[in-house]
């Protein structure tokens, strides 16, 4: 069965369709891209699955469920995790404060024991943070532990929300844009980290990612948009060879695609 | 002896100010609104316990009353964050300042409907009771203003600092959307603030209203309040206690030092102060001059 289906899932904003009548199935333990050129739904079928929007038509399942009655601060307790295009972290918070909201979902105790701290609260926070701790080493954030988010770099921020996002553990991990803004060797970090995400903590991947060349060396499957509509869905290789795409990216075909 | 006098009082009003504050810093905290009503609050809150409790009104038992009061103004708070700030997201923080403050012209004129413009006192088992203390003669309301005033600080900041739900309140004022995907109910948690605010406001209406009396104006105290909650930095629930000290400690004195006509300036001359030497408050975001 698959993680995540889209059922013929359309949205319109005013006259405008974002997206039009998508399908699509995310399999368990795979990387799944969504490309296009800006404009073309990419960010609205991120929004649609984590139910920030609501579709005007068609049905989204998690695990043969449709999540189409949840609210957004449902999605992370269904084990959907998400990052966002623009970075949005607690500005104001260390980044061990950020993967340790993570955890929210998590938590169990109640007010007065943890009003009292009494030990079992003491246990459980014990748990969590070891549960931080292991993404902190994961991505080399060590260095940051208690910086505040307002004075770190962009790339580092970066981290930390792909971070946070892990400390949620879901099934599903939704990355918008993960590359975005970063240098050629942190795209390679990032690429490296998809990887283990998927092999090692058995992560499901849904990604929107301009970077062809992030995308053809992580991913399992793509699905190329162009104006809401699906142009594609396949192998990296043999979406990025499909007329349709290279049409919808005139200009650049596939060697520009690749820089 | 009488400095010492003025002080146990000072302190006992300052205490009142200091939990009118911790509404607006509550609120402040957890929506980034500022609740220019919280002293109207305050003072509905003590009209509901002496319309419950007078002899002249319902005549239930004072300890009967209290809970049904907090609990009634709790929901007052909740229903007022589903029903009206609710729709004010995205809007201007001035908005919600206007909002508020006609808000407090209405519950003001509501109170004075129903219960009349007169000052009433509320007919508790703390009011004018005294007790003998180190030489000094204390009422038993001042005493139970500055013990009710602590534990209700303490309660609310290690609330805010331990639990789930103070955290999930943090989280939501600093990033709703990202608040939302790490699993926070954002409206549920707004209104659960609004209703703990009307809680507190209606503690210090029932302290107040022990200690002296109360009528539809007194509500206007919220702005010595909310000079309080700026003086200890906005923001800070320590603070807005300090800072309510400072403004309660500062009256009597003033009041008995000061020319006639200029006490009533004092507190707002130390707001100024305040805000020209420490512009973010005694207490408030010390921790962003590390960056």
């Amino acid at each position: 069965m698959s993680l995540l289906e889209l059922e013929d899932v359309t949205i319109s904003f005013g006259g405008l369709t974002a997206v039009e009548s998508a399908s699509f199935a995310v399999n368990p333990g795979e990387v799944f891209a969504l490309v296009g050129p800006n404009g073309a739904g990419k960010s609205t079928i991120f929004n649609l699955v984590s139910r920030y929007c609501t579709p005007s038509g068609g049905d989204i399942r998690f695990e043969g469920k449709s999540i189409l009655g949840c609210a957004p601060h449902d999605i992370p307790r269904l084990g959907i995790a998400r990052t966002f295009q623009n970075i949005e972290l607690f500005e104001h918070a260390t980044v061990l404060q950020n993967l340790l909201i993570g955890r929210h979902t998590h938590r169990q105790s109640n007010a007065i024991s943890e009003i009292l701290h009494l030990p079992g609260v003491r246990s459980e926070e014990r748990r969590h943070r070891l549960a931080a701790e292991m993404v902190i080493d994961f991505l080399d954030l060590q260095p940051y532990r208690e910086s505040l988010i307002m004075g770190l770099p962009y790339g580092v921020r970066k981290i930390v929300e792909l971070g946070r996002a892990l400390a949620v553990e879901p099934m599903l991990l939704l990355l918008d844009e993960p590359a975005s803004g970063l240098s050629a060797e942190e795209t390679d970090e990032v690429a490296f980290w998809i990887e283990d995400i998927r092999q090692v903590m058995g992560i499901t991947v849904l990604m929107v990612e301009h970077d062809m060349g992030l995308v053809s060396s992580v991913s399992d499957r793509v699905l190329a948009l162009a104006d809401g509509k699906t142009l594609a869905i396949g192998t990296p290789q043999e979406v990025q060879t499909n007329p349709a795409v290279i049409e919808a990216y005139i200009g650049l075909g596939d060697d520009g695609a690749n820089e | 002896m009488e400095s010492l006098q003025l002080l146990v009082s000072g302190l006992a009003n300052g205490c009142v100010y200091g939990l009118i504050a911790l509404g607006f810093v509550l609120i402040y905290k957890a929506t980034e609104a500022l609740n220019f009503a919280q002293g109207d609050m305050m003072m509905l809150g003590a009209f509901v316990t002496l319309g419950l409790t007078n002899d002249h009104y319902w005549a239930l038992p004072f300890w009967v009353s209290v809970p049904i009061a907090l609990l009634l103004m709790g929901a007052f708070g909740y229903v007022l964050e589903i029903t009206l700030l609710r729709r004010m997201s995205g809007q201007s923080q001035i908005a919600v300042v206007v909002l508020t403050v006609a808000l407090g012209f209405i519950i003001r004129f509501l109170a004075g409907a129903i219960w009349g413009h007169e000052p009433q006192s509320l007919e508790s088992p703390i009011a004018g009771v005294n007790v003998r203390f180190a030489g000094l003669v204390l009422g038993l309301d001042e005493v139970a203003v500055i013990l009710v005033t602590i534990v209700l600080t303490g309660l609310l900041y290690l609330g805010f600092a331990r639990t789930r739900l103070g955290l999930a309140m943090q989280a939501a004022s600093q990033n709703q959307l990202a608040a939302y995907y790490m699993g926070i109910p954002v409206k549920r948690v707004s209104a659960l603030i609004w209703c703990l605010s009307g809680v507190v406001a209606t503690a210090a209406g029932i302290l107040l209203a022990s200690k002296g009396s109360i009528d539809p104006n007194s509500g206007l105290l919220g702005i010595k309040a909310f000079a309080a909650a700026v003086i200890g930095g906005l923001g800070s629930l320590p603070g807005a206690l300090l800072g309510g000290l400072v403004i309660g400690v500062i009256e009597p004195f003033a009041a008995r030092y000061v020319a006639a006509g200029f006490s009533q300036v004092v507190p707002y001359a130390v707001l100024l102060l305040v805000l020209i030497i420490r512009p973010s408050g005694i207490l408030s975001q010390i921790r962003e001059k590390k960056v």
